[in-house]
């Protein structure tokens, strides 16, 4: 696996840039990934986002997908797009450190 | 003086801002498993910003009918996928066990039903149209329909509509 260096800090990345390592990732992390991928302000709504992903992954060992997100995690579809435009899926696991969804649907 | 080189992050690409990608699917059957494809291939496009827009014609009327789309069937019948012994495919009775033992695997694995996927799709921004020919050869009324659909078109404005787009008729 890659290392790449995001905000002075030195984590292991798969050939896309996806972090590899749960561990890896702290709330600083967070706000560079996501300044890389063109969202300058993390609020408290993309929080909510990630910290439910960081810990549905915990629990179920994948990353949640928009699914599962809008019908577990309570956060509609619609924002999800709004949070994060175009790829939601991706950039929102991006920036929570984690591999892209695995799931369809 | 030297210069210390440090290579550039490792970022995935999330694409452009701006993309023309354009999808269309048109559904024109009305079984459970005929339903489907269009409507995870859609939810795919979607999640990756792809412009989508789904065509129900025929059969797929099914699909956007308030009285129909919740209890679509699955029929093995002329379905050699199905591994059965073609003689009892026909039998009494088949086509509900099929359709409930299709039901169960989608539900375990967390798929919505028909009327909830379209719900899912339509909070991603997919365009959905009912075909004009199918819906006075059904005599079917707006009222009859999802109140998600964007439109009934005829085909030539539906023509002008998928100009661009990768088009797949299932």
């Amino acid at each position: 696996m890659p290392v790449t260096t995001i905000a002075d800090k030195q984590v292991h990345v798969d050939e896309e840039g996806f972090l590899t390592e749960f561990d890896e990732w702290d709330k600083d992390l967070a706000q560079a990934l996501a300044t890389n991928i063109g969202i300058d302000d993390l609020t408290d709504e993309h929080w909510k986002v990630i910290e439910f992903l960081r810990s549905d992954y915990q629990e179920q060992g994948e990353t949640a997908t928009l699914r599962r997100v809008s019908t577990v995690g309570g956060i509609p579809t619609k924002t999800l797009f709004q949070l994060f435009p175009k790829k939601p899926a991706r950039k929102m696991s991006y920036i929570s450190g984690l591999q892209k969804p695995a799931g369809c649907i | 003086m030297t210069t210390e080189e440090t290579a550039a992050p490792i970022v995935p690409d999330m694409g452009a801002d701006y993309s023309d990608r354009k999808i269309a699917f048109v559904c024109s059957k009305g079984s459970l498993d005929m339903a489907y494809p269009a409507l995870v291939m859609a939810s795919g496009a979607l999640e990756q910003g792809i412009e989508t827009h789904i065509f129900f014609t025929f059969w797929g009327m099914d699909m956007i009918n308030k009285k129909t789309m919740g209890n679509l069937h699955f029929s093995p019948v002329g379905n050699p996928a199905t591994h059965m012994p073609a003689a009892l495919a026909p039998l009494p009775g088949m086509q509900a066990i099929a359709t409930k033992q299709m039901k169960a695997k989608l539900e375990e694995l967390k798929i919505p039903d028909v009327p909830s996927f379209l719900e899912h799709l339509s909070d991603m921004g997919c365009h959905l149209w009912a075909c004009k020919m199918s819906v006075d050869m059904f005599d079917l009324e707006e009222d009859d329909m999802t109140d998600l659909l964007d439109g009934v078109l005829n085909v030539s404005d539906f023509m002008d509509l998928i100009d661009g787009a990768q088009t797949m008729l299932i």
